[in-house]
């Protein structure tokens, strides 16, 4: 096995491949280095699955929204956040051309006490059920429904979510439940899924909206869902609209836009985004000290066979190449075992949260381009050492 | 004309630290070898010999003086000329300084690769170890071998090159008699075909009798044989 890889290597490098010969020589280093590459790997790969599944759970409700731009209060960073805004700038907007329809959406957030004694945390959405408010093909079915009682849609993808809660709905039953002093009956699922925020969504109508939070008032939405007529350029009307309402207290932007912000802000201003992509940086250093480490006592274990080729008239770029031939077969052999473990880890993370974690290609060749290069950058900041070795000192 | 000699030294002076610590080895050192020839250096430990032979192997840099080795001058001589000239040299250390990672074969094959990749290599460094009685050893690590084994080993790989000049200091210390002298013979039978230049240095005074040429060193001054 090892001598038929010695023979590919001597092949591919044209020379005997004596960072590899040296490596396998301490099986028992080797392994330990390639395990430290590969716990590095997995370290960098989960906080960019975490990462990962912040963006693209944020993502998903501004997806299922059905509507072109979206006003906002100018206070709010995400979906959930803003202020409530005077319902008088869905009327201004609509005067605006261009605009085909607008309507209206309440947000607040609501523990639920399930059946089975457990709570969940979600975010409740009043739509209007005269308008289409969300794209989901279960919402749509149940406007006429929300319209004319106190009935709800729970997310079924919500984390923590009654299992048996979920078949009984699923199979077309209905669960009563009381908040805030209000009965409301939920008939139905459907799904956006979860995320870093709330544990999943309760869709209502604008009307048992009010009743659940008594304190907000018909005339004060969070969001103003616009529609524009086909063929509309959307970053002119946002600029159209936004020149016809009065500055100051709302934000006029593209769904598109609003999603990008919400992303930009959770992922840099908001810790948990921060921890994640911290996290991202100690994984990459582990990871660069520990090839480090590995490579510049290899460096220093055979400074004398070094000084030796030395004597014998090989250049620098000898044992350049020799470091970094070592530096390519740990990252290479690192990077298998490290993707297959967190990939292990993401399915078992994702079964318990409920949050979109994937181990997608271009994240897992991103990592192996930055193991790779960071291994070689090891290495040649590990070949200083072998100034030291001086060929004079052997005799 | 003659072709100019393998080695050419002459006012060489050499001194190793600086200020106070300043501590001239080399005084006034002169010698001249014509190729092909066998040369024994000799003198007591601390009288220069090593660090003569450093400077002639382009391993030190020439401080005052002039070198000439294989028709260069060594002095002021830049780093790429140093390299170019040691692939021409083969080296032989008193400790055999074998890479414990490589086998036998592979490294000799070391002493054949500097000089690029060449078809045939593994088959030139197996027949250079068969000569020195190692055909059994080819993949045998160092760790398995005996010091005079690994010794024979270093041997091969200096020779395997087709080196100009040879330089080697005590290569037979961690031999036996015999193969001790079996190595210093070969360099001499090397030296005698191929016109292979060797400056050894070694108190074994049984290998004497094989040099073309003595040369005693003492308190860094050439006292007989330059």
């Amino acid at each position: 096995m090892t001598a038929a890889l010695t023979q590919i290597l001597a092949h591919l490098l044209g020379r005997l491949p004596i960072g590899w010969l040296q490596l396998i020589h301490k099986p028992g280093r080797f392994a330990a280095a390639v395990a430290g590459v590969a716990f590095a790997n997995l370290l960098v790969l989960m906080q960019l699955g975490f990462l990962g599944a912040l963006t693209g759970s944020i993502a998903l409700p501004y997806r299922a929204l059905e509507a072109d731009i979206l006003i906002q209060s100018s206070d709010a960073n995400t979906l959930q956040d803003g202020s409530p805004l005077p319902r008088a700038r869905m009327l201004e907007a609509l005067a605006v051309p261009g605009v085909a329809s607008a309507t209206t959406v309440h947000v607040g957030r609501l523990d639920w006490r399930q059946p089975n004694g457990s709570n969940v945390n979600l975010d409740v959405l009043g739509i209007n059920p005269g308008m289409p408010s969300l794209r989901l093909p279960e919402v749509e079915a149940a406007r006429p429904l929300l319209a004319v009682g106190s009935f709800a849609l729970v997310d079924r993808t919500t984390r923590g979510l009654d299992p048996v809660l979920r078949a009984r709905l699923e199979a077309g039953g209905t669960q009563r439940f009381e908040a805030n002093g209000h009965g409301v009956t939920v008939t139905g699922t459907f799904s956006i899924g979860g995320g870093f925020g709330a544990d999943g969504y309760l869709v209502v109508s604008d009307q048992t909206f009010l009743r659940l939070f008594r304190n907000r008032s018909p005339g004060a939405p969070n969001l103003v869902l616009l529609r524009a007529t086909p063929g509309e350029d959307i970053a002119a009307l946002v600029g159209r609209i936004h020149a016809a309402l009065p500055t100051g207290d709302v934000m006029v932007r593209s769904v598109m836009e609003a999603a990008a912000a919400d992303t930009t802000f959770q992922t840099t201003r908001r810790p948990v985004g921060i921890i994640f992509g911290f996290g991202v940086a100690i994984g990459v250093l582990v990871g660069g000290i520990i090839v480090y480490q590995v490579l510049s006592t290899d460096v220093a274990d055979h400074i004398r066979e070094y000084a030796t080729f030395k004597a014998m008239g090989y250049g620098r770029g000898t044992f350049l190449s020799i470091v970094l031939e070592e530096a390519m077969i740990l990252a290479l052999a690192g990077v298998v075992p490290g993707a297959l473990a967190a990939a292990a880890l993401y399915a078992g993370i994702s079964a318990i949260t409920g949050l979109p974690l994937a181990l997608e290609a271009p994240r897992l060749a991103s990592v192996f381009v930055g193991t790779v290069l960071l291994c070689l950058l090891s290495g040649t900041v590990a070949t200083r050492r072998l100034a030291r070795a001086d060929p004079a000192e052997l005799f | 004309m003659s072709a100019p000699p393998a080695i050419a030294v002459t006012r060489l002076n050499h001194a190793f630290g600086v200020g106070e610590a300043e501590r001239q080895v080399l005084f006034d050192v002169a010698l001249e070898i014509p190729r092909g020839a066998l040369v024994v250096l000799m003198g007591a430990s601390g009288s220069g010999k090593t660090t003569l032979l450093t400077l002639l192997g382009c391993l030190r840099e020439v401080q005052q003086g002039s070198v000439r080795v294989l028709g260069t001058e060594l002095n002021d001589a830049s780093e790429q000329v140093m390299v170019a000239l040691r692939r021409r040299f083969g080296f032989i250390f008193q400790a055999h300084n074998l890479h414990e990672s490589l086998t036998a074969l592979q490294n000799v094959r070391m002493g054949l690769d500097v000089h690029g990749p060449a078809p045939g290599a593994d088959d030139a460094a197996a027949h250079v170890l068969r000569l020195l009685g190692l055909g059994e050893r080819l993949d045998y690590k160092p760790r398995r071998l005996s010091g005079g084994q690994k010794q024979r080993v270093a041997v091969a790989r200096a020779l395997v090159g087709n080196p100009e000049v040879v330089f080697a200091d005590e290569p037979t210390a961690a031999l036996d008699k015999e193969s001790g002298f079996e190595v210093v013979a070969l360099l001499r039978r090397l030296a005698k075909q191929r016109g292979t230049t060797t400056l050894m240095v070694t108190h074994d005074t049984r290998i004497l009798d094989l040099a073309d040429r003595i040369i005693v060193m003492e308190d860094g001054r050439v006292k007989e044989g330059g």
